[in-house]
């Protein structure tokens, strides 16, 4: 695990800067993890426009899979509940 | 330095005067009583062109102060003032405001809390903002506060403090009262206290957040800097008091002993009851009492060293609050005194005085009347009881 920086090593005040999302992954907190039944998906689009996060994405590739980007994914569910044809499970993270 | 023609000033009129000099880009404030002439000067000044400035007209005092810290923010200059209950109003954001390590200043005059409402002056405002992280000054005159405040902009521009400061002023009693000030020139307090425009601030062509959510890993590191920020202060606000003797002639120091070297009984106090303390001092010793006193000019942080360096050779020393700490052992000044005590194994006998609250007159005859009890405590060198509330009936 990266060496967090001492009181002196951190700039004065809690600055963030821009693009820190690079470096802090904030996908720890889940205890549920969404799980998309690729069989039965239909790329409909309807969870990247519910994700709160925005943490779900269509694939720039002409197939255009739907992925979740775990590194940031809280585990909300929303996209699980709001899928039209429910094929996004919730599984308990190991 | 060249003669200059004094001023006829009250202190937050000198206050203000200070603030135009040091072209001050935003202010943002209340009114309340005492303090409320500071701001409304400021208003004219603005409103007449002599101070360019964004003047913001806000609801409360808890917006004054995120104004402040959200100019500040953006790199301005800012200003604020406020007192009792406005400061009150104020306190959550103060914390924030030092731990962004944002270099607001603000002016307090000094005045005791409710209830039962009153507007005179004690120290039951400022004391509740003792933990919340800024510099904080005390004042016997108004030539001192407008001195101050040049210093201030200074010393929380300065990029190895970058913390927020308080000038306290004792209310009505230095706030409303007019006395010759002696001005610097306009020139000399830019050269003196030049805007410094620190790196990390918001901009749109560099974006960054501020105080933003933060975890367990990096919450403790972030308030031990500030925290350490304001201790490593101390040296840097001295040398500024120092450099600014040179340029006007008038130096204060940070705690100010006054015939500490011989004496047996040492009297400690803030803000401007100091002045009837030193001059209760002459009084006496032209009696041949050995008696000394010490300002503490400096109440964050606390100039524990300094003190202790005064004091060590005293039979008795007694500490003057003007604020109650309900509940605790004994008042906020005296509780630190006394830890500082502690910590250096040293045992002199130490007394607490509670004086003044809510404006009463702290005359002449009180301080004799503590520097008898302390002449008392020399003597046996033990403390009977260690508060005293001077003047309360019953």
């Amino acid at each position: 695990m990266k060496k967090l920086p001492n009181w002196n090593e951190m700039e004065k005040g809690f600055i963030t800067r821009t693009l820190s999302e690079s470096i802090n992954k904030t996908g720890t907190w889940r205890t549920f993890k969404p799980v998309i039944d690729y069989s039965r998906c239909t790329k409909c689009g309807w969870c990247i426009v519910y994700c709160p996060e925005p943490c779900i994405y269509s694939e720039a590739t002409k197939d255009g899979k739907v992925v979740i980007d775990y590194d940031f994914c809280k585990g909300c569910g929303i996209c699980a509940e709001e899928c039209p044809i429910r094929c996004i499970d919730m599984v308990m993270e190991e | 330095m060249q003669a200059v023609e004094p001023l006829l000033l009250s202190g937050n009129l000198a206050i203000a005067y200070a603030v135009k000099q040091l072209d001050v880009d935003v202010v943002a404030a209340y009114p309340i009583t005492p303090q409320t002439t500071i701001i409304e000067k400021i208003s004219e000044y603005v409103a007449k062109g002599e101070l360019k400035a964004n003047y913001i007209l806000v609801e409360s005092e808890h917006s004054a102060i995120s104004a402040c810290l959200s100019a500040a923010a953006s790199g301005a200059r800012v200003f604020t003032s406020s007192s009792s209950q406005g400061l009150l109003l104020m306190h959550e954001i103060l914390f924030i405001t030092s731990a962004l390590r944002l270099p607001v200043i603000m002016a307090v005059a000094n005045r005791s809390v409710s209830a039962p409402i009153n507007i005179w002056n004690d120290h039951g405002d400022i004391m509740p903002q003792r933990d919340t992280g800024w510099i904080q000054l005390f004042v016997e005159s108004a030539q001192e506060a407008y001195d101050k405040i040049i210093q201030a902009y200074r010393i929380a521009e300065d990029d190895r403090v970058r913390l927020p400061i308080m000038i306290n002023i004792d209310g009505i009693v230095l706030s409303h009262t007019y006395e010759p000030i002696y001005p610097i020139s306009d020139s000399e307090v830019s050269s003196f206290s030049p805007w410094n425009l620190y790196s990390t601030r918001l901009d749109p062509d560099n974006p960054l957040t501020m105080g933003a959510f933060c975890y367990p890993d990096y919450y403790f590191e972030t308030r031990y800097q500030s925290a350490k920020a304001l201790r490593d202060s101390l040296p840097i606000i001295s040398k500024v008091d120092e450099e600014f003797g040179k340029l006007s002639g008038r130096s204060y120091g940070i705690t100010s002993p006054f015939k500490c070297d011989d004496a047996d009984t040492i009297l400690i106090s803030m803000g401007s009851i100091s002045t009837t303390v030193r001059a209760t001092v002459k009084k006496l010793r032209e009696k041949g009492e050995k008696v000394g006193m010490i300002s503490l000019r400096l109440f964050r942080p606390f100039p524990f060293d300094e003190i202790i360096k005064s004091i060590k050779n005293a039979k008795a020393i007694g500490i003057v609050d003007r604020a109650l700490s309900p509940g605790a052992i004994a008042g906020p000044v005296f509780t630190d005194v006394t830890s500082a005590l502690y910590l250096s194994k040293m045992s002199i006998p130490a007394a607490n005085f509670f004086v003044g609250l809510g404006g009463r007159d702290v005359k002449m005859n009180d301080i004799e009347i503590i520097f008898d009890k302390l002449k008392g405590i020399a003597k046996t060198g033990i403390v009977k009881e260690h508060s005293h509330y001077i003047g309360l009936r019953g």
